[in-house]
């Protein structure tokens, strides 16, 4: 069925457009006006100011790994982040952790675990598919590096923006 | 040589004229591609005002180059130049399959004609004896309308060269955008003719310095700096200045004045008419395809276009260099160039509406910018010379 749309009855000072244009240029030199004297400006002066104390608690961030409050890496390198990541950012290489290291029963850790943050598109998969909960997306947003090799975050940095997440996973503890 | 010769020389009537044309003409340009250069900042905060941003507000004087701790702001002042140099170093890229000669030819069509139409602009009364304006020409009206529409030649070409479809389409429109401009805009200034008795538009600021402003409905007949001393002379002059003619004249005058704005801001591509550019539709339009230099020249013939036009308005209806009670050049250069000064601030003021209107309307759709044009304001610009002679004819009578 067709539908009627009802045109509505112009005035003559609608239809001359004149007094709308009036109206509006009042509302833009009120605007102008009050810009002058630095007043109602919504913008944010970026580097200077941030918004970071107001990113929302489920902010998607860089990814990074993060250790147990006993100081143990929680990453066992499975490698499903590795096999999940859709741009494929994430290299991990293995290891056996050896006979005499305090958490021997664990088995594995990374050796080197390298996300290339050129790559990365902070799905957060990577922290979904983690059976361990051992890597997480934190807030940090601006990652920058003057080549490519500079953007490649190694295990080290990825450990030193995840730091300690308590709780959560008690899978290896001797104790259980 | 010796210089008593030189001198003699260089005050032949001639080489006299010559030689102070040129130099009118180097001076003026630089100043107005200078102006240019201020305009767009002026662009930019201005939009950020009304927008509540703050606009640029970085670039000033780069001390941490030169070994500084920090930079100076400056207000973002030096956007200015870093503007213009960015340009200046960009790669001038020309697309595979555009039409090289004319590909290259349209940005210099655009620039050249906004520029010869400041040659007959009076920018100022005289300066030690030199009249301020390059051409005292008696077609300077007919000169501008000439030469401004010389300027949809390079658009146009500028959308065909390019060989590709959004310049293409905003080549046409700015043809047929146009033709139903060109026409009202022509029409509107035929009343002031009338009322003049001039094309010459240096003639037509004297008209005004002795009549008044013609977008004024009032004037004090011959209001001088002494008057304000005798106030029986002040009081005489201010009930002389009443007139029956003037009141209705002032009529036609208003109609023409809003016509010519409006059609200025269609001449030169300004929002509510920048069809032809419509960045949001055509992708940038005519100049799509354009980098580096080409690209700053379309930029620059635009807003050299806004001065030109503004100056346009300023000279011929808002009373030129004059003000109210300052006296012309021939009373000493201080005032030559108090002169000057007053048809720069009023050519601002008027960049400064275009700037203030480019940021408060939408543009229009383009059968409303037709619908507009032909029926709107060519029917009122043909009324409006008819009351105009109406008027004439009643009071002369």
């Amino acid at each position: 069925m067709a539908i009627v749309v009802n045109r509505p009855k112009l005035t003559f000072a609608e239809k001359c457009y004149l007094p709308s244009i009036f109206a509006g240029l009042a509302i833009t030199w009120k605007h102008l006006k009050r810009a002058l004297f630095n007043k109602g400006i919504v913008t944010m002066q970026y580097p200077e100011e941030k918004w970071d104390a107001n990113l929302p608690e489920w902010y998607r961030g860089a990814p990074t790994l993060v250790v147990d409050e006993n100081g143990r890496e929680k990453c066992v390198s499975c490698q499903l982040c590795e096999f999940i990541c859709p741009p494929r950012a994430i290299t991990i290489k293995p290891m056996e952790i050896p006979e005499n290291d305090k958490w021997r029963k664990v088995e594995k850790r990374p050796e080197e675990f390298d996300i290339d943050m050129a790559r990365c598109i902070y799905c957060g998969l990577c922290e979904e598919v983690c059976p361990e909960e051992a890597i997480f997306l934190r807030k940090d947003y601006s990652i920058t590096g003057l080549n490519r090799a500079e953007m490649v975050h190694d295990k080290k940095t990825l450990y030193k923006l995840g730091g300690v997440m308590k709780g959560l996973t008690f899978k290896w503890n001797e104790l259980k | 040589m010796d210089t008593a010769l030189i001198l003699h020389f260089l005050t032949l009537p001639l080489v006299f004229l010559i030689w102070t044309t040129f130099l009118k003409t180097f001076i003026l340009l630089n100043v107005v591609l200078g102006v240019v250069s201020v305009t767009v900042f002026a662009e930019r905060k201005v939009s950020a005002f009304i927008q509540d941003r703050t606009g640029p507000n970085r670039v000033g004087i780069p001390m941490t180059l030169i070994g500084g701790k920090k930079d100076i702001p400056l207000w973002g002042l030096g956007q200015m130049i870093a503007d213009p140099v960015k340009l200046l170093t960009k790669e001038n890229f020309v697309p595979a399959g555009v039409n090289k000669f004319f590909f290259w030819l349209a940005p210099k069509l655009v620039l050249l004609p906004p520029l010869l139409v400041l040659a007959v602009l009076p920018f100022g009364s005289s300066l030690f004896g030199v009249e301020m304006t390059i051409a005292n020409v008696n077609v300077g009206v007919l000169f501008i309308f000439a030469v401004t529409s010389l300027s949809v030649y390079g658009i146009t070409i500028a959308g065909w060269a390019s060989n590709s479809k959004f310049p293409f389409i905003g080549g046409i429109r700015s043809s047929s955008q146009m033709i139903s401009y060109e026409l009202s805009l022509g029409l509107s200034i035929i009343p002031i003719f009338m009322v003049c008795g001039t094309l010459n538009i240096n003639e037509i600021v004297d008209w005004q310095i002795k009549n008044g402003w013609l977008v004024a409905p009032y004037w004090p007949h011959g209001f001088s700096l002494d008057q304000l001393l005798h106030p029986k002379d002040l009081l005489h002059s201010l009930v002389a200045g009443f007139s029956g003619e003037r009141v209705l004249l002032w009529i036609p005058m208003m109609v023409s004045f809003v016509i010519f704005l409006v059609s200025i801001f269609a001449e030169t591509n300004r929002l509510p008419f920048d069809l032809p550019e419509a960045e949001q539709e055509l992708v940038g339009g005519y100049h799509t395809e354009y980098s580096s230099m080409n690209f700053a020249s379309f930029f620059l013939g635009e807003y050299a276009a806004m001065f030109a036009g503004s100056g346009a308005i300023v000279s011929i209806f808002l009373g030129g260099w004059s003000l109210p009670i300052i006296p012309d050049g021939s009373h000493g250069w201080v005032w030559g160039l108090v002169n000057i000064g007053t048809w720069f601030a009023k050519v601002s003021v008027i960049l400064l509406f275009m700037i203030w209107i480019r940021w408060t309307l939408p543009r229009f759709r383009y059968d409303q910018l037709m619908k507009l044009g032909w029926l709107g304001f060519f029917p009122i610009a043909l009324f409006n010379i008819f009351l105009t002679a109406i008027i004439l004819a009643v009071v002369h009578h």
